[in-house]
Protein backbone atom coordinates (compact mmCIF):
# COMPACT_ATOMS: atom_id res chain seq x y z
CA UNK A 1 0.00 0.00 0.00
CA UNK A 2 1.06 3.58 -0.70
CA UNK A 3 0.16 5.24 2.55
CA UNK A 4 1.02 8.93 2.52
CA UNK A 5 3.46 9.95 5.29
CA UNK A 6 1.63 11.41 8.30
CA UNK A 7 3.23 14.82 7.95
CA UNK A 8 2.28 15.32 4.31
CA UNK A 9 -1.24 16.65 4.75
CA UNK A 10 -0.74 18.91 7.75
CA UNK A 11 2.40 20.34 6.12
CA UNK A 12 0.48 21.06 2.93
CA UNK A 13 -2.37 22.75 4.79
CA UNK A 14 0.08 24.87 6.76
CA UNK A 15 2.01 25.85 3.65
CA UNK A 16 -1.09 26.95 1.77
CA UNK A 17 -2.79 28.66 4.72
CA UNK A 18 0.29 30.71 5.57
CA UNK A 19 -0.19 33.57 3.09
CA UNK A 20 -3.84 33.90 4.08
CA UNK A 21 -2.95 34.05 7.76
CA UNK A 22 -0.26 36.59 6.97
CA UNK A 23 -2.74 38.80 5.09
CA UNK A 24 -5.22 38.50 7.96
CA UNK A 25 -2.53 39.45 10.45
CA UNK A 26 -1.51 42.47 8.37
CA UNK A 27 -5.11 43.65 8.20
CA UNK A 28 -5.49 43.27 11.95
CA UNK A 29 -2.31 45.28 12.39
CA UNK A 30 -3.52 47.97 9.99
CA UNK A 31 -6.99 48.28 11.48
CA UNK A 32 -6.24 48.03 15.18
CA UNK A 33 -2.55 48.41 15.93
CA UNK A 34 -0.91 50.71 13.42
CA UNK A 35 -2.96 52.60 10.83
CA UNK A 36 0.27 53.82 9.24
CA UNK A 37 1.52 50.27 8.63
CA UNK A 38 2.92 49.62 5.17
CA UNK A 39 2.94 45.82 5.46
CA UNK A 40 0.29 45.71 2.73
CA UNK A 41 1.92 48.55 0.75
CA UNK A 42 0.44 52.04 0.62
CA UNK A 43 -2.71 50.66 -1.04
CA UNK A 44 -3.74 47.70 1.14
CA UNK A 45 -6.98 47.05 -0.76
CA UNK A 46 -5.36 46.61 -4.18
CA UNK A 47 -2.42 44.75 -2.66
CA UNK A 48 -4.68 42.26 -0.88
CA UNK A 49 -6.95 41.87 -3.86
CA UNK A 50 -4.07 41.23 -6.28
CA UNK A 51 -2.38 38.82 -3.92
CA UNK A 52 -5.52 36.79 -3.23
CA UNK A 53 -6.03 36.39 -6.97
CA UNK A 54 -2.42 35.47 -7.59
CA UNK A 55 -2.45 32.91 -4.76
CA UNK A 56 -5.70 31.41 -6.04
CA UNK A 57 -4.12 30.95 -9.47
CA UNK A 58 -0.91 29.51 -8.04
CA UNK A 59 -2.72 27.00 -5.83
CA UNK A 60 -5.03 26.02 -8.67
CA UNK A 61 -1.97 25.31 -10.78
CA UNK A 62 -0.49 23.38 -7.85
CA UNK A 63 -3.68 21.29 -7.64
CA UNK A 64 -3.48 20.62 -11.36
CA UNK A 65 0.19 19.72 -11.04
CA UNK A 66 -0.42 16.86 -8.65
CA UNK A 67 -1.40 14.20 -11.20
CA UNK A 68 1.50 15.19 -13.50
CA UNK A 69 3.86 15.05 -10.49
CA UNK A 70 2.70 11.53 -9.78
CA UNK A 71 3.10 10.66 -13.41
CA UNK A 72 6.63 12.02 -13.63
CA UNK A 73 7.90 10.84 -10.26
CA UNK A 74 5.75 7.79 -9.67
CA UNK A 75 5.23 9.02 -6.10
CA UNK A 76 1.64 7.96 -5.51
CA UNK A 77 1.07 9.48 -2.01
CA UNK A 78 1.06 12.94 -3.56
CA UNK A 79 -2.41 12.10 -4.90
CA UNK A 80 -3.79 12.30 -1.35
CA UNK A 81 -3.25 16.08 -1.50
CA UNK A 82 -5.24 16.78 -4.62
CA UNK A 83 -8.59 17.49 -3.00
CA UNK A 84 -7.13 19.64 -0.24
CA UNK A 85 -5.07 21.78 -2.61
CA UNK A 86 -8.01 22.18 -4.98
CA UNK A 87 -10.31 23.26 -2.17
CA UNK A 88 -7.75 25.75 -0.95
CA UNK A 89 -7.48 27.20 -4.45
CA UNK A 90 -11.27 27.56 -4.46
CA UNK A 91 -11.17 29.22 -1.04
CA UNK A 92 -8.60 31.79 -2.21
CA UNK A 93 -10.65 32.44 -5.36
CA UNK A 94 -13.83 32.87 -3.30
CA UNK A 95 -12.17 35.34 -0.93
CA UNK A 96 -10.68 37.18 -3.92
CA UNK A 97 -14.15 37.51 -5.47
CA UNK A 98 -15.78 38.46 -2.15
CA UNK A 99 -13.11 41.11 -1.60
CA UNK A 100 -13.79 42.52 -5.08
CA UNK A 101 -17.54 42.52 -4.47
CA UNK A 102 -17.18 44.21 -1.11
CA UNK A 103 -14.57 46.85 -1.82
CA UNK A 104 -15.04 47.66 -5.49
CA UNK A 105 -18.72 46.95 -6.09
CA UNK A 106 -20.39 47.61 -2.72
CA UNK A 107 -21.79 44.04 -2.64
CA UNK A 108 -23.90 44.69 -5.73
CA UNK A 109 -24.41 41.50 -7.76
CA UNK A 110 -26.02 43.49 -10.57
CA UNK A 111 -22.87 45.64 -10.73
CA UNK A 112 -20.87 42.41 -10.96
CA UNK A 113 -23.04 41.22 -13.87
CA UNK A 114 -22.64 44.59 -15.61
CA UNK A 115 -18.88 44.56 -15.16
CA UNK A 116 -18.64 40.97 -16.42
CA UNK A 117 -20.61 41.77 -19.55
CA UNK A 118 -18.64 44.94 -20.21
CA UNK A 119 -15.12 43.79 -19.47
CA UNK A 120 -13.52 40.62 -20.74
CA UNK A 121 -11.04 40.38 -17.91
CA UNK A 122 -13.83 40.30 -15.33
CA UNK A 123 -15.73 37.79 -17.46
CA UNK A 124 -12.76 35.41 -17.52
CA UNK A 125 -12.22 35.79 -13.78
CA UNK A 126 -15.85 35.02 -13.13
CA UNK A 127 -15.76 32.09 -15.54
CA UNK A 128 -12.83 30.61 -13.61
CA UNK A 129 -14.78 30.92 -10.37
CA UNK A 130 -17.97 29.47 -11.86
CA UNK A 131 -15.97 26.47 -13.09
CA UNK A 132 -14.47 25.89 -9.65
CA UNK A 133 -17.76 26.13 -7.77
CA UNK A 134 -19.28 22.75 -8.81
CA UNK A 135 -15.90 21.12 -8.23
CA UNK A 136 -15.81 22.37 -4.66
CA UNK A 137 -19.42 21.25 -4.15
CA UNK A 138 -18.71 17.75 -5.46
CA UNK A 139 -15.41 17.29 -3.70
CA UNK A 140 -16.72 14.86 -1.08
CA UNK A 141 -16.45 11.10 -1.37
CA UNK A 142 -20.25 10.88 -1.17
CA UNK A 143 -20.67 13.23 -4.14
CA UNK A 144 -18.12 11.23 -6.08
CA UNK A 145 -20.12 8.07 -5.41
CA UNK A 146 -23.42 9.72 -6.31
CA UNK A 147 -22.09 10.99 -9.62
CA UNK A 148 -20.18 7.85 -10.48
CA UNK A 149 -16.46 7.87 -11.14
CA UNK A 150 -16.65 8.57 -14.82
CA UNK A 151 -19.05 11.50 -14.67
CA UNK A 152 -17.24 12.92 -11.68
CA UNK A 153 -13.99 12.70 -13.57
CA UNK A 154 -15.47 14.42 -16.59
CA UNK A 155 -16.93 17.20 -14.44
CA UNK A 156 -13.60 17.74 -12.70
CA UNK A 157 -11.84 18.38 -15.99
CA UNK A 158 -13.43 21.82 -15.54
CA UNK A 159 -10.44 22.51 -13.31
CA UNK A 160 -8.41 22.94 -16.47
CA UNK A 161 -10.94 25.35 -17.95
CA UNK A 162 -10.78 27.26 -14.66
CA UNK A 163 -6.98 27.37 -14.81
CA UNK A 164 -6.93 28.64 -18.38
CA UNK A 165 -9.67 31.19 -17.66
CA UNK A 166 -7.84 32.41 -14.55
CA UNK A 167 -4.57 32.90 -16.39
CA UNK A 168 -6.33 34.71 -19.24
CA UNK A 169 -7.99 36.88 -16.57
CA UNK A 170 -4.50 37.76 -15.34
CA UNK A 171 -3.09 38.32 -18.85
CA UNK A 172 -5.94 40.71 -19.66
CA UNK A 173 -5.51 42.53 -16.36
CA UNK A 174 -1.97 43.88 -16.53
CA UNK A 175 -0.72 47.09 -18.13
CA UNK A 176 2.06 47.09 -20.71
CA UNK A 177 3.87 43.91 -21.72
CA UNK A 178 4.52 41.62 -18.76
CA UNK A 179 5.83 38.08 -18.71
CA UNK A 180 4.48 36.77 -15.41
CA UNK A 181 0.86 36.18 -16.54
CA UNK A 182 2.04 34.32 -19.63
CA UNK A 183 4.30 32.18 -17.46
CA UNK A 184 1.26 30.77 -15.64
CA UNK A 185 -0.45 29.93 -18.91
CA UNK A 186 2.72 28.25 -20.14
CA UNK A 187 2.96 26.16 -16.96
CA UNK A 188 -0.68 25.09 -17.35
CA UNK A 189 -0.09 24.05 -20.94
CA UNK A 190 3.01 22.12 -19.91
CA UNK A 191 0.97 20.31 -17.25
CA UNK A 192 -1.60 19.47 -19.89
CA UNK A 193 1.09 18.03 -22.11
CA UNK A 194 2.43 15.85 -19.31
CA UNK A 195 -1.04 14.42 -18.74
CA UNK A 196 -1.38 13.56 -22.41
CA UNK A 197 1.93 11.69 -22.41
CA UNK A 198 1.39 7.92 -22.43
CA UNK A 199 1.80 6.18 -19.09
CA UNK A 200 5.15 4.46 -18.93
CA UNK A 201 4.33 1.79 -16.42
CA UNK A 202 1.30 -0.37 -16.00
CA UNK A 203 -1.41 1.03 -13.79
CA UNK A 204 -1.00 0.02 -10.17
CA UNK A 205 -4.18 -0.29 -8.08
CA UNK A 206 -3.65 3.13 -6.53
CA UNK A 207 -3.59 4.76 -9.92
CA UNK A 208 -7.13 3.76 -10.65
CA UNK A 209 -8.14 6.88 -8.69
CA UNK A 210 -9.96 9.26 -10.95
CA UNK A 211 -7.49 11.45 -12.81
CA UNK B 1 6.44 85.85 -13.77
CA UNK B 2 3.55 85.74 -16.21
CA UNK B 3 1.37 83.44 -14.18
CA UNK B 4 -2.14 84.71 -13.52
CA UNK B 5 -3.48 82.70 -10.66
CA UNK B 6 -7.22 82.44 -10.12
CA UNK B 7 -7.96 83.37 -6.52
CA UNK B 8 -9.43 79.95 -5.87
CA UNK B 9 -6.04 78.30 -5.74
CA UNK B 10 -3.74 81.20 -5.09
CA UNK B 11 -2.27 81.45 -1.61
CA UNK B 12 -0.30 84.25 -0.02
CA UNK B 13 3.25 83.21 0.89
CA UNK B 14 2.51 83.80 4.59
CA UNK B 15 0.23 80.77 4.67
CA UNK B 16 2.91 78.29 3.72
CA UNK B 17 3.17 75.45 6.21
CA UNK B 18 6.60 73.97 6.89
CA UNK B 19 7.09 70.27 6.24
CA UNK B 20 7.55 69.46 9.91
CA UNK B 21 4.12 70.84 10.72
CA UNK B 22 2.07 68.82 8.30
CA UNK B 23 4.09 65.68 8.78
CA UNK B 24 3.55 66.12 12.49
CA UNK B 25 -0.16 66.64 12.06
CA UNK B 26 -0.45 63.49 9.97
CA UNK B 27 1.35 61.46 12.62
CA UNK B 28 -0.85 62.91 15.32
CA UNK B 29 -4.04 61.98 13.45
CA UNK B 30 -2.79 58.46 12.83
CA UNK B 31 -1.91 58.16 16.50
CA UNK B 32 -5.38 59.22 17.55
CA UNK B 33 -6.87 56.60 15.24
CA UNK B 34 -4.86 53.91 16.91
CA UNK B 35 -5.70 55.14 20.38
CA UNK B 36 -1.98 55.02 21.14
CA UNK B 37 1.28 56.53 20.01
CA UNK B 38 2.48 53.59 17.92
CA UNK B 39 1.65 55.22 14.60
CA UNK B 40 3.84 58.25 15.15
CA UNK B 41 6.81 56.05 15.94
CA UNK B 42 6.20 53.92 12.85
CA UNK B 43 6.04 56.99 10.61
CA UNK B 44 9.42 58.10 11.82
CA UNK B 45 11.07 54.90 10.62
CA UNK B 46 11.48 54.62 6.87
CA UNK B 47 10.21 51.38 5.35
CA UNK B 48 13.35 50.75 3.32
CA UNK B 49 16.89 51.94 3.39
CA UNK B 50 16.83 53.04 -0.24
CA UNK B 51 14.04 55.54 0.30
CA UNK B 52 15.71 57.78 2.82
CA UNK B 53 13.84 60.83 1.59
CA UNK B 54 15.00 62.81 4.59
CA UNK B 55 18.54 62.75 3.21
CA UNK B 56 17.51 64.74 0.11
CA UNK B 57 18.41 68.41 -0.15
CA UNK B 58 15.72 70.72 1.24
CA UNK B 59 14.26 73.33 -1.12
CA UNK B 60 12.91 76.78 -0.39
CA UNK B 61 9.60 77.39 -2.07
CA UNK B 62 6.61 79.64 -1.67
CA UNK B 63 3.31 77.85 -1.58
CA UNK B 64 0.99 79.06 -4.32
CA UNK B 65 -1.55 76.28 -4.75
CA UNK B 66 -3.28 74.13 -2.19
CA UNK B 67 -6.22 71.78 -1.76
CA UNK B 68 -8.66 71.28 1.08
CA UNK B 69 -7.50 67.66 1.47
CA UNK B 70 -4.74 66.39 3.69
CA UNK B 71 -1.55 65.52 1.74
CA UNK B 72 -0.87 61.80 1.36
CA UNK B 73 1.80 60.49 3.76
CA UNK B 74 5.31 60.99 2.43
CA UNK B 75 6.05 57.32 3.04
CA UNK B 76 3.22 56.35 0.66
CA UNK B 77 4.20 58.97 -1.92
CA UNK B 78 7.75 57.67 -1.96
CA UNK B 79 7.06 53.90 -1.85
CA UNK B 80 3.98 53.42 -4.04
CA UNK B 81 5.07 54.32 -7.55
CA UNK B 82 4.63 53.44 -11.19
CA UNK B 83 8.02 53.90 -12.83
CA UNK B 84 8.39 50.88 -15.11
CA UNK B 85 12.02 51.71 -15.84
CA UNK B 86 12.66 50.43 -12.31
CA UNK B 87 10.28 47.46 -12.27
CA UNK B 88 6.60 46.69 -12.67
CA UNK B 89 5.59 46.36 -9.04
CA UNK B 90 4.52 49.45 -7.08
CA UNK B 91 7.28 48.86 -4.54
CA UNK B 92 9.98 48.25 -7.18
CA UNK B 93 10.92 51.88 -7.95
CA UNK B 94 11.60 52.64 -4.28
CA UNK B 95 13.70 49.49 -4.01
CA UNK B 96 15.57 49.81 -7.32
CA UNK B 97 15.86 53.49 -8.22
CA UNK B 98 19.01 54.02 -6.15
CA UNK B 99 20.94 53.28 -9.37
CA UNK B 100 19.71 56.55 -10.89
CA UNK B 101 22.24 59.40 -10.68
CA UNK B 102 20.17 62.60 -10.62
CA UNK B 103 23.10 64.99 -10.33
CA UNK B 104 24.64 66.36 -12.48
CA UNK B 105 21.77 66.25 -14.97
CA UNK B 106 21.08 68.02 -18.24
CA UNK B 107 17.83 68.39 -20.13
CA UNK B 108 18.21 69.05 -23.85
CA UNK B 109 15.58 71.59 -24.86
CA UNK B 110 15.21 72.13 -28.57
CA UNK B 111 13.25 71.53 -31.73
CA UNK B 112 11.21 74.38 -33.14
CA UNK B 113 12.52 77.11 -30.84
CA UNK B 114 14.64 80.24 -31.25
CA UNK B 115 16.84 79.52 -28.24
CA UNK B 116 17.61 75.83 -27.81
CA UNK B 117 19.78 75.05 -24.77
CA UNK B 118 20.71 72.40 -22.27
CA UNK B 119 19.18 72.95 -18.88
CA UNK B 120 21.55 72.29 -15.98
CA UNK B 121 19.10 71.04 -13.41
CA UNK B 122 21.23 71.69 -10.31
CA UNK B 123 21.80 75.29 -11.34
CA UNK B 124 18.19 75.68 -12.30
CA UNK B 125 17.05 74.47 -8.90
CA UNK B 126 19.37 76.89 -7.12
CA UNK B 127 18.31 79.88 -9.21
CA UNK B 128 14.64 79.39 -10.06
CA UNK B 129 11.85 80.95 -8.08
CA UNK B 130 10.31 77.75 -6.79
CA UNK B 131 6.68 77.31 -5.93
CA UNK B 132 5.08 74.69 -3.74
CA UNK B 133 1.80 73.41 -5.16
CA UNK B 134 -0.37 70.84 -3.47
CA UNK B 135 -2.05 68.96 -6.29
CA UNK B 136 -4.36 66.00 -6.56
CA UNK B 137 -2.76 63.13 -8.51
CA UNK B 138 -5.09 60.61 -10.13
CA UNK B 139 -3.55 57.45 -11.54
CA UNK B 140 -5.25 55.85 -14.54
CA UNK B 141 -5.39 52.65 -12.45
CA UNK B 142 -7.97 54.15 -10.11
CA UNK B 143 -6.02 55.41 -7.11
CA UNK B 144 -5.13 58.94 -6.11
CA UNK B 145 -2.87 60.95 -3.84
CA UNK B 146 -2.46 64.52 -2.67
CA UNK B 147 1.13 65.61 -3.21
CA UNK B 148 2.94 68.82 -2.29
CA UNK B 149 5.14 69.31 -5.35
CA UNK B 150 7.83 71.93 -5.80
CA UNK B 151 8.59 73.39 -9.20
CA UNK B 152 8.25 76.13 -11.74
CA UNK B 153 5.37 76.67 -14.16
CA UNK B 154 6.24 74.97 -17.43
CA UNK B 155 5.15 78.15 -19.24
CA UNK B 156 8.17 80.09 -17.95
CA UNK B 157 10.48 77.62 -19.69
CA UNK B 158 8.40 77.69 -22.87
CA UNK B 159 8.56 81.48 -22.92
CA UNK B 160 12.28 81.41 -22.33
CA UNK B 161 13.12 79.26 -25.37
CA UNK B 162 10.79 81.26 -27.66
CA UNK B 163 8.96 78.60 -29.68
CA UNK B 164 8.55 79.19 -33.42
CA UNK B 165 4.99 79.63 -34.64
CA UNK B 166 5.23 76.18 -36.25
CA UNK B 167 5.63 74.54 -32.82
CA UNK B 168 2.25 73.06 -31.95
CA UNK B 169 3.18 70.35 -29.47
CA UNK B 170 5.88 69.53 -26.94
CA UNK B 171 7.39 66.07 -26.71
CA UNK B 172 8.96 65.02 -23.40
CA UNK B 173 11.45 62.15 -23.11
CA UNK B 174 12.59 60.19 -20.06
CA UNK B 175 16.10 58.88 -19.59
CA UNK B 176 16.60 55.37 -20.98
CA UNK B 177 20.01 54.27 -19.74
CA UNK B 178 20.59 50.58 -19.11
CA UNK B 179 23.30 51.34 -16.59
CA UNK B 180 21.04 53.47 -14.42
CA UNK B 181 17.86 51.57 -15.29
CA UNK B 182 18.74 47.87 -15.63
CA UNK B 183 15.04 46.98 -15.85
CA UNK B 184 14.63 48.57 -19.29
CA UNK B 185 16.24 45.44 -20.67
CA UNK B 186 12.68 44.14 -20.46
CA UNK B 187 10.28 45.62 -23.06
CA UNK B 188 7.24 46.32 -20.86
CA UNK B 189 7.00 49.56 -22.90
CA UNK B 190 8.88 50.89 -25.91
CA UNK B 191 11.73 52.85 -24.27
CA UNK B 192 12.49 55.66 -23.88
CA UNK B 193 9.27 56.70 -22.20
CA UNK B 194 7.73 59.61 -24.09
CA UNK B 195 4.88 61.96 -23.37
CA UNK B 196 3.41 65.04 -25.00
CA UNK B 197 1.30 68.14 -24.51
CA UNK B 198 -0.38 70.50 -26.88
CA UNK B 199 1.19 73.96 -26.71
CA UNK B 200 -1.82 75.55 -24.99
CA UNK B 201 -1.86 72.75 -22.42
CA UNK B 202 1.81 73.35 -21.71
CA UNK B 203 1.12 77.06 -21.27
CA UNK B 204 -1.67 76.45 -18.76
CA UNK B 205 -0.51 77.81 -15.40
CA UNK B 206 -1.21 74.47 -13.68
CA UNK B 207 1.41 72.57 -15.74
CA UNK B 208 4.41 72.32 -13.43
CA UNK B 209 8.00 71.50 -14.24
CA UNK B 210 8.71 69.76 -10.98
CA UNK B 211 11.96 69.33 -9.06
CA UNK B 212 10.80 68.45 -5.56
CA UNK B 213 8.13 67.17 -3.22
CA UNK B 214 7.45 67.52 0.48
CA UNK B 215 9.97 70.34 0.77
CA UNK B 216 12.91 68.43 -0.71
CA UNK B 217 14.40 67.46 -4.03
CA UNK B 218 12.58 64.64 -5.81
CA UNK B 219 13.32 61.12 -4.60
CA UNK B 220 14.66 59.00 -7.50
CA UNK B 221 11.55 56.85 -7.55
CA UNK B 222 9.39 59.95 -8.01
CA UNK B 223 11.24 61.05 -11.15
CA UNK B 224 14.40 62.81 -9.99
CA UNK B 225 15.77 65.25 -10.73
CA UNK B 226 13.13 66.89 -12.92
CA UNK B 227 9.69 65.82 -14.13
CA UNK B 228 6.42 67.12 -15.40
CA UNK B 229 3.24 67.37 -13.33
CA UNK B 230 -0.05 67.94 -15.16
CA UNK B 231 -2.64 67.44 -12.41
CA UNK B 232 -5.75 67.40 -14.60
CA UNK B 233 -4.47 64.39 -16.55
CA UNK B 234 -3.90 60.78 -15.51
CA UNK B 235 -0.62 60.30 -13.70
CA UNK B 236 1.25 58.67 -16.58
CA UNK B 237 1.16 61.98 -18.47
CA UNK B 238 3.31 63.46 -15.69
CA UNK B 239 6.51 62.06 -17.19
CA UNK B 240 9.51 61.48 -14.92
CA UNK B 241 13.29 61.99 -15.07
CA UNK B 242 13.28 64.18 -18.17
CA UNK B 243 16.28 64.30 -20.49
CA UNK B 244 14.70 66.03 -23.50
CA UNK B 245 11.96 68.53 -24.23
CA UNK B 246 11.31 69.02 -27.93
CA UNK B 247 9.00 71.50 -29.62
CA UNK B 248 7.38 69.83 -32.62
CA UNK B 249 4.75 70.46 -35.24
CA UNK B 250 2.88 67.13 -35.18
CA UNK B 251 1.19 65.47 -32.23
CA UNK B 252 3.97 63.28 -30.81
CA UNK B 253 3.61 59.54 -30.31
CA UNK B 254 3.41 58.81 -26.59
CA UNK B 255 4.46 55.57 -24.90
CA UNK B 256 1.19 54.34 -23.39
CA UNK B 257 -0.81 55.43 -26.40
CA UNK B 258 1.57 53.46 -28.59
CA UNK B 259 1.37 50.43 -26.29
CA UNK B 260 -2.47 50.32 -26.09
CA UNK B 261 -4.17 53.01 -28.22
CA UNK B 262 -7.65 51.86 -27.21
CA UNK B 263 -6.86 52.34 -23.55
CA UNK B 264 -4.63 55.39 -23.33
CA UNK B 265 -5.32 58.43 -25.45
CA UNK B 266 -3.01 61.32 -26.19
CA UNK B 267 -5.04 63.67 -24.01
CA UNK B 268 -5.79 61.31 -21.10
CA UNK B 269 -7.62 63.99 -19.18
CA UNK B 270 -9.12 62.67 -15.95
CA UNK B 271 -12.71 61.99 -16.91
CA UNK B 272 -15.16 60.01 -14.75
CA UNK B 273 -17.54 59.75 -17.72
CA UNK B 274 -15.10 57.87 -19.96
CA UNK B 275 -14.19 54.38 -18.72
CA UNK B 276 -10.89 52.72 -19.27
CA UNK B 277 -11.93 49.71 -21.39
CA UNK B 278 -11.03 47.41 -18.51
CA UNK B 279 -12.28 49.40 -15.52
CA UNK B 280 -14.51 52.26 -14.56
CA UNK B 281 -12.97 55.70 -14.03
CA UNK B 282 -16.01 57.01 -12.16
CA UNK B 283 -14.45 56.50 -8.74
CA UNK B 284 -11.02 56.34 -7.19
CA UNK B 285 -9.43 55.14 -4.00
CA UNK B 286 -7.42 57.79 -2.21
CA UNK B 287 -4.26 56.24 -0.82
CA UNK B 288 -4.75 55.98 2.93
CA UNK B 289 -8.52 55.42 2.65
CA UNK B 290 -10.51 52.18 2.28
CA UNK B 291 -13.68 53.50 0.65
CA UNK B 292 -13.90 54.99 -2.81
CA UNK B 293 -14.63 58.58 -3.72
CA UNK B 294 -16.03 60.09 -6.87
CA UNK B 295 -13.51 61.09 -9.51
CA UNK B 296 -13.91 64.71 -10.59
CA UNK B 297 -13.87 65.91 -14.21
CA UNK B 298 -10.34 67.11 -15.01
CA UNK B 299 -9.42 65.83 -11.55
CA UNK B 300 -11.16 68.83 -10.00
CA UNK B 301 -9.34 71.40 -12.15
CA UNK B 302 -12.19 71.94 -14.66
CA UNK B 303 -12.39 75.65 -13.87
CA UNK B 304 -8.75 76.10 -14.89
CA UNK B 305 -8.47 73.75 -17.89
CA UNK B 306 -11.89 72.83 -19.33
CA UNK B 307 -11.62 75.78 -21.73
CA UNK B 308 -8.64 74.12 -23.44
CA UNK B 309 -10.96 71.42 -24.76
CA UNK B 310 -14.04 73.47 -25.63
CA UNK B 311 -15.80 72.01 -28.66
CA UNK B 312 -13.83 68.76 -28.51
CA UNK B 313 -15.59 65.40 -28.16
CA UNK B 314 -13.90 64.11 -25.01
CA UNK B 315 -15.24 60.60 -25.54
CA UNK B 316 -13.34 60.38 -28.80
CA UNK B 317 -10.36 62.47 -27.70
CA UNK B 318 -9.91 60.54 -24.46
Amino acid sequence: MHRPPVWLKPATHAFIAMPLLWLAWCWAELLWLNPASQSLSAEPVAYTHNNLGLLALRFLILALAITPIRKLTGWVPVMSLRRAVGLWAFAYAAIHLAFYLALELDFSLSALAREALKRNFILFGLLAFVCLLPLALTSTRAAMKRLGGRRWQLLHRLAYVAGIAASVHFILRVKGFQLEPYAYLAILLALFAIRLMPNRRRASPAQVLPV
Amino acid sequence: MLIRSPDRWALPASEATPESVYLGRRALLAGMGAGMGLAGAALATPAMASTDVKALAPLKARRTVTTADEPTALLAVSTYNNFYEFGLDKADPAANAHTLKPSPWGVRIGGLVKKPFVLDVDRYISQASLEERIYRMRCVEGWSMIIPWIGVPLSTLVNFVQPLSSAKYIRFTTLADRKQMPQIGFPSLDWPYREGLRMDEAMNPLALLTVGLYGRRLPNQNGAPIRLVVPWKYGFKSIKSLVAIDFVEQQPLTSWNQSAPREYGFYSNVNPAVDHPRWSQATERRIGEFGKRDTLPFNGYAAEVAGLYRGMDLKRNF
